[in-house]
């Protein structure tokens, strides 16, 4: 089976209106070549669900965000995501706001067929109070009150890897993989970009195979995308983007915005972006970050 | 072990700090930004060698790292994989303890991390999110560290928007007592705090030199429970300041507070 398609075919299968789980964290492994032709599209009204960063921030400020679920929405060294933070300041999108751990939570119960997993998180906060859709339930088991974490269903999901064959084996390499088997299970499809195409040889090696983290069942697409997680890491590959991250930041305060920041980075395809960027070897020589 | 007389109130905070860890046993230390951190890393090679941290990205350490870039023949001493799943499996079990600074803490000890202002559909000013902390303030023990004490963060009334349970009876989930909400240390550039006051009261603990009771007050946006006598917060020795100084070869610590203070402001 070749699942491989081109960043244009996985957009040409997503609609107006589905939820969208994004997979990385903040500003890492994001599959960001995947937002930019989201960016190119004609797409709106999409509800996002995500560990969020700048995928989060670009869709919210290019208008193709009817809500977002979240926990944060964060570039880490640089706490605050500009995009987002107007979004929400002038009310432009809808927002259902939980717990880190409620979000794997959820898509657990979405990829387990299960309509909610219970747990005490997010008890005595406006997480319940803010969100009127989750609810607070009686145990059958004991005389406490626990809340009902819903199942986080999505339509779609799109992630990054290292390394994919064209059947859907994904690998990555990097030392976290955040909750991204979780995205991927929890999907009706799953759009899998990857900075390198290998041979189903590749992973004969058991070494290779133990970075696997979903079955190439949960994989509906493969799309080779060398240097697609720009401007977010790719570990152990390239590491994120520090003064393009301060550039896109810089352009939430200038006047022409973020059709500003599209206007000098986002071009017409992804060989364009990259371009624009200083060309994939300056992408994959980015320095790894120190936590 | 001899107390020194030459030191910043960073090293006076992160020393203060550590105590939150000291008797915590075989727990999960987790110090966000630079003094928390800092103070974890003191209290695992010091008072209580039993923690366990992470490489603040997916490896658990068996000794902490030095803040900031590391030589290239650096070799951390990694003693098991602790990615972010896993990390909630881990919060979840209650064996951790973390250090956090929220943007707000009410007299409840609840604490915003998220919006302020304007209303929760079209907040003033949007922040992170509530991030880890509804899970982790239910979950396991929690410490703060606040590098400015005012009455911004130590706000009237109630959080604008609460990201963690405190001591509020309004909210207490049924089935669950205040006594199980399990808030310790708030350590700021004032004093150190906790909330063992009359009926959950916050209370103060020690004071830092140079600082009085009336000044935490006076920063403070509600009432600050003060008992008979209130210790100073006690001076660095050699010892911590030199394991300190290792742990942070940078200096980071210097910039965490601001104009970076002497620890003795009498």
């Amino acid at each position: 089976m070749d699942k491989q398609m081109s960043a244009a075919q996985v957009v040409a299968q997503l609609r107006d209106g589905m939820t969208i789980g994004i997979g990385g964290w903040g500003p890492r492994r994001k599959p960001m070549a995947l937002v930019r032709a989201i960016l190119r599209s004609e797409l709106r009204d999409l509800t996002i669900v995500s560990y969020g960063g700048a995928d989060v921030g670009m869709l919210c400020a290019a208008g193709k965000v009817k809500k977002v679920v979240f926990a944060f929405v964060s570039l880490d060294f640089i706490p605050l995501e500009p995009y987002f933070r107007q979004a929400r300041q002038s009310a432009a999108i809808e927002v259902m706001e939980i717990d880190e751990g409620m979000m794997l939570l959820g898509l657990r119960a979405a990829a387990w067929g299960l309509p909610f997993i219970p747990t005490e998180v997010g008890l005595g906060t406006d997480i319940i109070t803010k969100n009127p859709d989750i609810k607070v339930i009686d145990s059958p088991y004991d005389d406490k009150e626990w809340v009902a974490m819903p199942a986080l269903s999505l339509d779609a999901s799109l992630i990054h890897v290292d390394r994919a064959d064209q059947r859907g084996v994904c690998q990555i390499a990097g030392p976290d993989h955040y909750m991204d088997d979780w995205f991927a299970r929890a999907a009706d499809k799953t759009y899998v970009s990857c900075d390198e195409l290998v041979a189903t040889e590749y992973f004969h090696d058991p070494a290779q195979a133990r970075m696997v983290h979903w079955e190439r069942s949960a994989t509906t697409g493969v799309v080779p995308i060398p240097g697609g997680a720009h401007p977010s890491s790719c570990s152990p590959l390239y590491g994120f983007d520090v003064p393009h991250f301060k550039a896109y930041v810089a352009s939430a305060r200038e006047e022409a915005g973020f059709a500003g920041y599209c206007e000098q980075f986002l071009g017409a395809s992804e060989e364009e972006y990259q371009q624009n960027v200083g060309g994939l070897d300056a992408i994959r020589a980015i320095e790894l970050p120190t936590y | 072990m001899t107390a020194a007389t030459d030191y910043t109130l960073a090293e006076l905070c992160i020393v203060a700090a550590s105590q939150a860890f000291a008797n915590e046993g075989e727990v999960l230390a987790t110090g966000i930004g630079v003094i928390p951190r800092l103070a974890a890393s003191l209290a695992m090679k010091t008072t209580n060698p039993d923690l366990m941290m992470t490489d603040s990205e997916a490896w658990m350490l068996s000794e902490p790292n030095p803040v900031g870039s590391r030589s290239e023949d650096f070799v951390p001493a990694t003693e098991s994989w602790m990615g972010f799943s896993r990390i909630f499996d881990n919060v979840w079990s209650g064996k951790r303890h973390a250090m956090l600074g929220p943007t707000q803490i009410d007299k409840y000890g609840q604490s915003n991390t998220s919006a302020l202002g304007g209303t929760y559909e079209q907040p003033k000013v949007m922040m992170l999110g509530a991030r880890g902390f509804p899970g982790n303030s239910i979950s396991h023990p929690n410490s703060f560290f606040v590098p400015g004490h005012n009455t911004r963060v130590f706000m009237d009334g109630e959080c604008d928007f609460v990201s963690s349970i405190g001591y509020n009876p309004a909210r207490l989930p049924r089935g669950h007592a205040l006594d199980d909400i399990d808030i310790r240390l708030v350590v700021t550039d004032l004093c150190v705090m906790d909330f063992g006051g009359p009926d959950h009261q916050v209370r103060l603990v020690s004071l830092h030199p140079g600082i009085s009771a009336a000044q935490v007050q006076e920063n403070t946006g509600y009432e600050v429970h003060v008992p008979g006598e209130v210790p100073l917060t006690a001076a660095p020795t050699l010892e911590q300041l030199s394991i300190i100084a290792a742990m942070d070869p940078h200096n980071q610590r210097a910039h965490q507070i601001k104009d970076n203070p002497p620890g003795d402001r009498s």
